[in-house]
């Protein structure tokens, strides 16, 4: 096998017996995106000459004799919407095309800190909003299983270029399932962490009580190793939580013995796929064999969860968007005689058409008159959400779904409907609102596409994703197979 | 409808969004959709369930006064579109 | 007089803290632009805030101070509204949940005492500074700077209730309130540098009406004496559209100290919808019985407490004490003058007023700023009533050390000031005084109260002004009778 087809706790062991260098890892990795990426478009930038000037000092650490971590010499894709010290930071939108950071997000400190190297910058779903990565203002990345269809979003840079071997590992960030459904999509590992459980500082906000960055993966070790690293505390960040980081690596035991796992009614019926329905209700099977205990558990404010989450995320959206106005940076528009004409029309120039949706709606539900109405009534059907979740896990260890209701679109075929575009999104966004982690893995296929098993779990327990996600993972070969590019 | 051309263009003009023409009519339907669907969370009773601001509760997480210089302060002013003698230039405000 | 005033405050001060409310800059005033700035406070993509725990022991002192409840749970809130200054084009503030709830100010206007209600505090940050080119001001401006130095520094927001029933007591109000911010050091209460701001809510209504007349909001008082010139011209110009049956607009005003009067901010633009929802990137402050007392216990002495007792306790009279309160720096040093010696309190608050307040007004010095300590001041005055020097000298004394801080003994000798109180040295004089001027003698003793002065007069001379009055007078008169 080639090293770019390798997962980074393959290559960590073969660095640490100094049978590769990071310089090859890099060098490997590089080639397959020359190879590959006309075909896939996952990158915004790719940083070749930092990229291999950093992995030549890492050799030289390793030379040296000092200790390496599990990051050390593994190229990292990070995604756009996540700050880069002197590196393009687009959100791929247009209003910031020309935006170079001054400062890192404080998990790209954390990487560099554990000798990674950033590989380069992914595309999304202009400022992550979207489910397919049509959205962004640049590129349409393509899913590597079929390049006639979307890698899902907005994290569907990422997804893509960890299925198609052009990073070793990647950032992603969910705000309503936009790690996991790509990472369903693309058919690799996703996680979003408990809200809070990963510092935000540096992540361009889209709602910002419902942001988080997570892992996408080649398979669930990596998953937890990347997990390890980029959580934590962050004193930059006041909504980040104080709570020590376990070793995610301990959880990776094959043993899912009288857990007991809930099978989610509502996301097994209507408006799910039949194809999917039967890889859900398989790996159900799967998991009974292996010793838990399945139930299944209706939870009824689920169905809600949608049309909540189009109201709480696009509010504080349409706030978070409000710095965009050509004064400090990133586009300004040449129509711009009089303050107001530079509002308008930088904006209007800047901001793609689902953005401005949003942007509208939020500011709608927030405006005088219906905050009551659509703001305050979400914030209250969040708490039931919240509390359905709450008692299901007094009786259960962890929920199982679908990631999504059907495998990857095409390219094209939603963007005429915002709607329907929105209600794919039924499955993942619940999560988001409850604050609770969550983990896509492959579970199957559906006419050659990838679909994904979501496990989710209540507030800090990713030791129980890990568990359940890895003892399914070791008795199934999905994370082996690979796309044919 | 749920939403009016009216009401688009006050929401734009919040938002500071330019719309064209077209887009006015378009984000009109689209909008009262969108809001019609979301309305359906109307169907459920909140009267006694408090509202969720934060997902996970906390309370007073605070940063000690101290100053911290903030190392490159150029960089921040270099994106500027348009500065002048390190500040950033806007165009005229009229009343 | 036909109508009553009713007029609220909404008073904003910059805090004295050593770093900004979100972020770690500093707070320091007069630096180069844009370069007290950081990711946070120029609204970067991605920044977060986080809280400056000294911004709410402030506030919470003030609060307690102004016999305020401090909030279980209280939140900060975004105001969106679009505006250069503004990075991130929301300022985080507080709304629904402020910090502090209710408390008064008890005042004296015109010897009369004043209750005025408190309804709410909260926190927010301040905005940047624009320059605008082209024009003295905003109209007519070809363009604008601005410079993010003071966007992030911490402002506490107070809002009276609408208690005040005239522009004098306004002025008296935001006089104590300045006081007590600076007693409390919270504020340094400098209303021309912008560090303690005021607006102002002004109707008027029909006396014996019960319901408030419309409002206007006035802004740009940049001084007390300003408060007090806007809200009269305000006034008047009310009255007057009442009078001729117009009705009040509610509008904003801005006050010009040149012209004396109020214009109209803006034509009329719509209200601002400023979407208030609960910040997400921070959470709840609920401070705990613990820490709020323990903040209780950092306010000393407040000055109207200060003041109640210099008046009970050492007699001093009410003006006195409403002088020396006003300035804290002047009550620290009379504090420490009184634990020296509390006998001379009286002497020593009569010069603090007089001449140590004249030197400081003319040298536009602060006392602390001056040489003066209060060991000095007790000195001086316990050599006024030892006789070692009189109240005219003291004056030239006290100046001097103010001036240099010399040893105040030095002082005395270096000027020859040295009161004459010897008995004997000034019979001397007396003899020769009386042996010259037998006439004078002769006419006071026939009943001539004059020539007495004009006798201690001549010894006054012969001794250039050092003798001692009392004692001069005393023994001149035991010599002419005998």
């Amino acid at each position: 096998m080639e090293l770019f087809e390798l997962t980074a706790h393959e290559l960590h062991a073969k660095l640490d017996k100094r049978e590769t260098s990071a310089e090859e890892i890099v060098k490997s990795v590089l080639g397959r995106i020359s190879r590959v990426e006309n075909k896939v478009s996952a990158f915004m930038t790719v940083n070749i000459d930092e990229a291999i000037t950093k992995a030549k000092e890492i050799d030289e650490y390793i030379a040296s004799g000092k200790k390496i971590t599990p990051l050390t010499g593994i190229p990292i894709a990070v995604k756009d919407n996540m700050c880069t010290k002197g590196i393009l930071t687009t959100a791929s939108s247009k209003i910031l095309r020309n935006y170079i950071p001054p400062y890192n997000a404080t998990v790209v400190e954390k990487i560099l800190q554990a000798g990674a190297i950033p590989i380069g910058k992914t595309n999304l779903d202009e400022f992550a909003m979207g489910s397919s990565t049509e959205n962004s203002a640049y590129k349409v990345t393509k899913n590597p299983w079929n390049l006639g269809t979307v890698p899902g979003g907005s994290s569907g840079g990422s997804a893509a270029c960890i299925a198609a071997d052009e990073a070793i590992l990647a950032f992603g960030s969910d705000t309503g399932g936009s790690i996991r459904q790509p990472a369903s999509f693309c058919g690799v590992v996703g996680l979003k962490p408990t809200y809070g459980r990963v510092s935000r500082y540096g992540l361009i906000a889209f709602a910002s009580s419902l942001d988080q960055i997570g892992p996408l993966t080649k398979d669930v070790t990596d998953a937890a190793i990347f997990l390890n690293v980029m959580a934590g505390h962050d004193p930059k960040d006041s909504t980040s939580v104080d709570l020590p980081v376990p070793d995610y690596r301990k959880s990776l035991i094959d043993d899912v013995k009288n857990l007991k796992i809930g099978v989610i009614k509502e996301l097994l019926g209507e408006g799910i796929g039949s194809g999917v329905k039967k890889s859900i209700l398989e790996a159900a099977e799967l998991l009974k064999k292996l010793g838990a205990k399945m139930e299944e558990v209706s939870m009824p404010t689920l169905k809600y969860g949608v049309a909540t989450y189009y109201l709480l995320a696009t509010a504080e959206a349409s706030s978070n968007l409000e710095r965009y106005d050509g004064v400090k940076y990133g586009h300004r528009s040449s129509e711009a005689d009089d303050l107001l004409a530079m509002y308008y029309n930088t904006r209007r120039e800047g901001f793609g058409p689902e953005v401005k949706r949003r942007i509208m709606l939020g500011t709608y539900a927030l405006s005088a008159g219906y905050y009551d109405a659509y703001y305050l009534k979400a914030q209250k059907v969040r708490t039931l959400i919240k509390n359905d979740f709450e008692k299901a896990f007094s009786k259960f260890d962890c929920l199982i779904s679908p990631t999504a209701p059907s495998p990857a679109f095409k390219i094209g075929e939603k963007t005429d409907d915002p709607l329907s575009m929105y209600l794919s999104d039924i499955a993942t966004i619940p999560v988001n609102l409850a604050g609770i982690p969550a983990i896509s893995i492959p579970c199957g296929f559906v006419n050659d596409l990838p679909v994904g098993l979501q496990i989710i779990g209540k507030a800090f327990s990713e030791e129980m994703l890990f568990r359940v996600a890895y003892a399914y993972e070791q008795n199934t070969e999905w994370h082996k197979r690979k796309p044919k590019l | 409808m749920k939403v009016n051309a009216k009401d688009v263009e006050h929401v734009a003009k919040l938002a500071r969004l330019g719309l064209m023409e077209d887009e006015k009519k378009r984000f009109t339907q689209q909008l009262s959709r969108i809001l019609d669907y979301a309305e359906t969370i109307n169907k459920l009773d909140t009267k006694n369930v408090s509202p969720t601001s934060h997902a996970i509760p906390m309370k007073n997480i605070f940063r000690e006064d101290k100053v911290v210089p903030c190392e490159n302060l150029k960089d921040i002013v270099a994106n500027a579109p348009k500065e002048d003698n390190n500040m950033f230039s806007v165009p005229r405000i009229m009343e | 007089m036909k109508y009553e005033t009713v007029i609220g405050l909404e008073i904003h001060a910059q805090l004295l803290t050593e770093s900004k409310i979100f972020c770690g800059c500093s707070t320091k005033f007069g630096a180069a632009p844009n370069t007290n700035i950081c990711p946070v406070c120029t609204g970067q993509p991605g920044v977060l805030p986080v809280l400056n725990k000294k911004v709410i022991e402030f506030a919470i002192k003030t609060g307690l101070a102004l016999k305020g409840s401090v909030a279980k749970r209280s939140i900060f809130a975004r105001k969106n509204y679009f505006y250069p200054d503004l990075p991130k084009n929301y300022q985080i503030s507080m709304y629904e949940l402020p910090l502090i709830v209710g408390g008064h100010m008890d005042i004296t206007v015109d010897g009369k005492p004043k209750h005025v209600g408190i309804t709410r505090i909260h926190l927010e940050e301040d905005a940047g500074k624009l320059v605008h080119q082209g024009a003295a001001g905003l109209k007519g401006s070809t363009g604008s700077r601005v410079d993010f130095n003071r966007t992030g520094v911490p402002l506490m927001e107070i809002v009276t209730e609408p208690d005040i029933r005239s522009p004098e007591e306004a002025k008296v109000f935001m006089q104590e309130l300045r006081n007590l911010l600076v007693y409390l050091g919270v504020c340094d209460g400098n209303m021309e540098e912008g560090s303690l701001r005021c607006d102002a809510n002004v109707s008027i209504r029909k006396i014996g009406q019960r319901e408030l007349g419309t409002k206007t909001e006035v802004k740009n008082m940049n001084s007390f004496k300003s408060v007090q010139k806007a809200l009269e011209s305000e006034i008047k110009r009310q009255t007057e559209m009442l009078e001729s049956g117009e009705r009040i607009v509610q509008e904003t005003r801005l006050f010009d100290d040149t012209t004396g009067t109020t214009t109209p901010m803006r034509s009329k633009e719509e209200a601002h919808d400023y979407r208030y929802f609960p910040e997400p990137d921070l959470v709840p402050i609920e401070p705990d019985k613990k820490w709020v007392d323990e903040i209780a216990k950092t306010i000393t002495e407040l000055p109207s407490a200060k003041k109640e007792k210099y008046i009970k306790e050492f007699g001093l009279p009410e003006m006195n004490a409403s002088i020396l309160t006003s300035n804290k720096n002047m009550s620290d040093f009379f504090d420490e003058a009184l634990k020296i010696d509390p006998t001379l309190a009286l002497g020593s608050s009569n010069m603090l007023i007089g001449e140590v307040s004249a030197y400081c007004n003319d040298n536009k010095k602060d006392i602390s700023e001056t040489s003066l300590r209060p060991d000095h001041l007790i000195e001086i005055l316990k050599g006024i009533d030892a006789g070692v020097i009189s109240r005219t000298s003291a004056k030239k004394v006290i100046i001097k050390v103010m001036d240099t801080g010399e040893n105040v003994k030095d002082i005395i000798s270096e000027s020859g000031a040295t009161q004459i109180s010897d008995e004997k040295e000034l019979l001397n004089i007396i003899s020769d005084v009386i042996s010259n001027n037998t006439k004078s003698v002769a006419d006071y003793m026939s009943g001539k109260e004059n020539a007495l002065f004009f006798l201690m007069g001549q010894v006054m001379k012969a001794t250039k002004g050092r003798a001692n009055p009392e004692v001069l007078k005393k023994l001149l008169i035991k010599q002419i009778k005998k």
